[in-house]
């Protein structure tokens, strides 16, 4: 019996094989491709530059701009610039992300700091904070108050956005059901709407990274003796390019630091995914 | 401990989605109630539970809960709502936390629970690494925990395959035979009702109202002899006579243009 329906299910004649029309828009990871581009430029980079096809002037050269690298750390002011830059931006980011993470958890709870924190986000949120460093100036002197405080402007509204948005995508359903089980307001808001919300939290920090990196390059080259932008800005008076592009290359290191930390803390936070 | 609905209706906004509910649920009793889509069956359950607020009529509690329920009114969803970031053992504790049983008295409610529901080997898991069967075992037993003395089932097999509905249909009530407790289970599968209940209540289309209450005097142990299929059979019969022609009616409905 069996025998016969697979007799059946045999074809009587081998017939032409179906073409395959599958697989749709697949995007496959390709692993060394990345840094073989990269190699690849900047090989080519390298090359123009020795077979002296670029002016040196206008672009130096890769291995220059090691070099320049190189000696601002032996001379010892890649570190007063960095160790400047870090202390401002932590400052900043820090401030801006906690003030932003309690405004935006406070008005993702309750629709009255809702109405009016969303008011004033739409009219403050636009503004460029760089131009509001000069005022800051004036109110908190030429300090580090005053650049902390721009860079932690910068970070908080894009972190409260981001708050109370991820507070909006915690599923009511999860809320329902804490509420069915006679859960406490505390309890809810710290079992359920937090680490519901973390995952749009981490995502905003990675948009307040870079804020806070663009401000702090940004206020460093308006008033700061020391910093990683006041030590581009000096090399570029100085018409030294290979020292400004090695500025350049630390402060892109530090956004890739940052970001792989961030990367990190969200492979540890969000296991569960 | 019985749980008595009198006169409930809700209306979102100008539409209306329940009128003039009277239900009486008994003490261990499963009254499952069937209608079309949109009758306002998981409405109905919303506010029999106290987490809806019904915008007409009452539901009043007689009759105190046993003194060793945590949570008298205990829902199981049909999305199972288990939190994602929360390994199994740990969303069974979510709702034990606050009952202050301390780490042992914990502990030991969530592996009776887990042993009754088949998930001892899967404590530590997160519900992504589970089937949707696994994920609602954890529902029940979540609910089973807090030792409801109402269980309110909102389409719990809804979300399933045909024979993961199954087993764990057959699963719940034999947990269900051992320890007997009220429950409202809604559904809009016919065979789901006639196996579980000891009272079908059957829903008209939106707005829902109570078109009948059919009983099932066949006990549960028996429903699955050979002997018995006659009688649930007329019975399968008489509950889709009374709501074929309202569900092709709801069918046709557009949402808003009722």
């Amino acid at each position: 019996m069996l025998d016969r329906v697979d007799q059946a299910a045999r074809p009587a004649l081998a017939g032409r094989p179906m073409p395959f029309r599958g697989g749709g828009f697949e995007i496959t990871p390709r692993r060394w491709l990345a840094p073989g581009a990269f190699a690849l430029v900047l090989a080519a980079w390298q090359l123009g530059s020795s077979l002296g096809l670029i002016n040196p002037m206008f672009l130096p050269s890769p291995l220059a701009i090691l070099a320049a690298l190189r000696d601002a750390a032996l001379s010892g002011a890649l570190w007063i610039n960095l160790s400047a830059s870090l202390v401002r931006f932590g400052g900043g980011w820090v401030l801006g992300t906690a003030a932003g993470l309690l405004v935006g958890l406070v008005m993702g709870i309750f629709s009255a700091a809702r109405a009016i924190g969303l008011a004033g986000i739409s009219a403050l949120f636009p503004i460029p904070k760089i131009a509001l460093l000069p005022l800051l100036i004036l109110w908190l002197g030429i300090g580090e108050t005053s650049k902390v405080t721009t860079i932690a402007l910068g970070v908080f509204f894009p972190m409260a956005v981001a708050t109370y948005s991820a507070i909006d995508a915690v599923p009511r359903n999860l809320i329902r059901m804490a509420q069915s089980f006679n859960l406490g307001w505390s309890a809810i808001v710290a079992r359920i709407i937090l680490p519901g919300a973390l995952p749009g939290i981490l995502a905003g920090m990675r948009i307040t990274v870079s804020v806070g990196l663009t401000l702090l390059a940004a206020a460093e080259m308006i008033g700061a003796r020391y910093g990683i932008g006041a030590f581009i800005l000096a090399a570029g008076n100085l018409m030294l390019p290979d020292q400004l592009l090695a500025g350049v290359v630390v402060l892109s290191l530090l956004g890739l630091g940052l970001a792989w930390l961030l990367g990190r803390a969200e492979r540890v936070l969000l296991r569960w995914r | 401990m019985q749980l008595i609905a009198r006169g409930v209706g809700h209306a979102y906004g100008a539409m209306p989605a329940l009128q003039g509910i009277d239900l009486t649920v008994q003490d261990r009793e499963i009254v499952a109630i069937i209608g079309p889509s949109g009758c306002g069956k998981s409405t109905l359950l919303g506010i029999l539970g106290g987490i809806l607020r019904p915008t007409a009529g009452t539901v009043a509690i007689e009759g105190a809960p046993p003194a060793d329920s945590l949570n008298p009114f205990t829902y199981i969803f049909q999305d199972f709502a288990l939190l994602p970031w929360r390994t199994v053992a740990r969303n069974i504790e979510l709702v034990l936390h606050r009952h202050r049983l301390g780490r042992a008295g914990t502990a030991r409610i969530v592996a009776d629970v887990l042993r009754r529901t088949g998930l001892e080997q899967f404590a530590d898991a997160y519900p992504r690494q589970l089937s949707g069967g696994m994920r609602q075992r954890v529902g029940i037993a979540r609910a089973l925990a807090v030792r409801p003395a109402v269980l309110l089932m909102d389409e719990p097999l809804s979300a399933l395959d045909a024979q993961t509905r199954e087993l764990l249909l057959e699963d719940f009530l034999d947990l269900w035979l051992r320890a007997p407790m009220a429950a409202v289970y809604v559904t809009h599968n016919l065979a789901e009702a006639l196996r579980v209940a000891d009272r079908v209540a059957v829903m008209s289309r939106r707005p829902g109202r109570l078109r009948e209450i059919v009983p099932i005097v066949i006990p549960q142990a028996e429903r699955t002899r050979p002997e018995r299929q006659g009688e649930i059979a007329r019975l399968h019969e008489t509950l889709w006579g009374l709501i074929k022609d309202e569900a092709r009616i709801a069918e046709r409905e557009v949402a808003g243009h009722a």
